[in-house]
């Protein structure tokens, strides 16, 4: 994956985490996922499609996802409460939508879905067609990770055409 | 919260919104945000359809709503609400702001656009902007009564 698909999503998450929380973030390690995706705890899953196809994965540890929506909301909301899954869907549309946008205005053309709650274990396994990329964010909360699998669809179509 | 100006209706009453987005925590986040300056919640809605049979049984003064929301999106929605009730202030508040997005929505109707994660000065500053001569900051005497 090269890196002007993945820096809109890397300063997206730093600005709207930051401003989210109030905190400064630090990013920690990006991992090549080969494996098939695991969830860590609460996830949100958003997808595109269009010039730039694949799929974003918000993930956060149960206890770090009670304590952001306690954060946010201004009351302590359990480990295992829809506050708590709501809470990451909105982080992950408000951080996929800000590095969709720098997308978009970089020429980019595709459509993103509402982000749905990844309740599975296991995800699809990345490929080498479309590899999967995990980041993780350090906030005062706790660790918060982002797993990428996108691929050009525009390339792709190019490279498809007869020479 | 940072605290503001009461904004009011130009009748005294308070304003009156419809909060639509998927998404109940961001619905909760911004009518919180209004609360704090002196609005009142008259209806929510989950999707564009949702929207439309809530605006006609509210007719809110104001509608904040997001733009990717299952079934019917914001901007389809606000070009209906808009085409029914040519005076409609609708605000599209969304995380995904690029131009084109931002155009579509201003050509079917909506007054502005804010994005998120919304900042409470913004969407201060917007509604101020939209609501124009129909809304007023409160003297402190109106908001003591």
């Amino acid at each position: 994956m090269k890196i002007e698909l993945i820096q809109p999503f890397i300063n997206a998450a730093d600005a709207v985490l930051a401003e989210t929380l109030q905190c400064p973030t630090r990013m920690g390690d990006v991992t090549m996922d080969e494996e098939a995706y695991r969830r860590k705890g609460v996830a949100s899953m958003v997808t595109i499609k269009g010039d730039i196809e694949g799929r974003i994965i918000f993930d956060i540890d149960s206890p770090t996802a009670a304590k952001v929506a306690s954060y946010l909301t201004g009351s302590p909301v359990p480990e295992s409460d829809e506050v708590a899954r709501e809470t990451v869907c909105e982080l992950a549309n408000m951080v996929i939508g800000s590095a969709i946008t720098t997308l978009n205005d970089q020429g980019f053309k595709f459509k993103i879905y509402p982000p749905v709650v990844h309740a599975d274990e296991l995800g699809e396994k990345s490929s080498e067609d479309q590899e999967a990329l995990v980041m993780c964010f350090d906030t005062d909360s706790g660790n918060i990770f982002m797993n990428i699998a996108m691929r050009y669809n525009r390339r792709r179509r190019a490279d498809s055409r007869p020479s | 919260m940072e605290t503001f100006p009461i904004l009011i209706r130009k009748d005294g009453k308070p304003i009156r919104y419809l909060v639509v987005d998927d998404s109940v925590f961001a619905r909760k986040n911004v009518a919180k945000m209004v609360e704090s300056f002196g609005g009142e919640i008259v209806g929510e809605a989950g999707d564009g359809c949702t929207a439309i049979t809530e605006f006609d049984r509210t007719t809110p003064d104001m509608v904040l709503m997001d733009i990717t929301m299952p079934q019917m999106e914001g901007i389809e929605a606000a070009e209906r609400i808009v085409r029914a009730h040519p005076d409609a202030r609708i605000v599209m508040v969304s995380s995904v702001g690029y131009q084109e997005n931002i155009v579509a929505a201003l050509q079917k109707g909506a007054r502005h656009f804010v994005q998120k994660p919304v900042k409470s000065e913004i969407l201060y500053e917007v509604i101020k902007y939209v609501m124009g001569d129909d809304a007023a900051v409160a003297t402190p005497a109106a908001q003591e009564s």
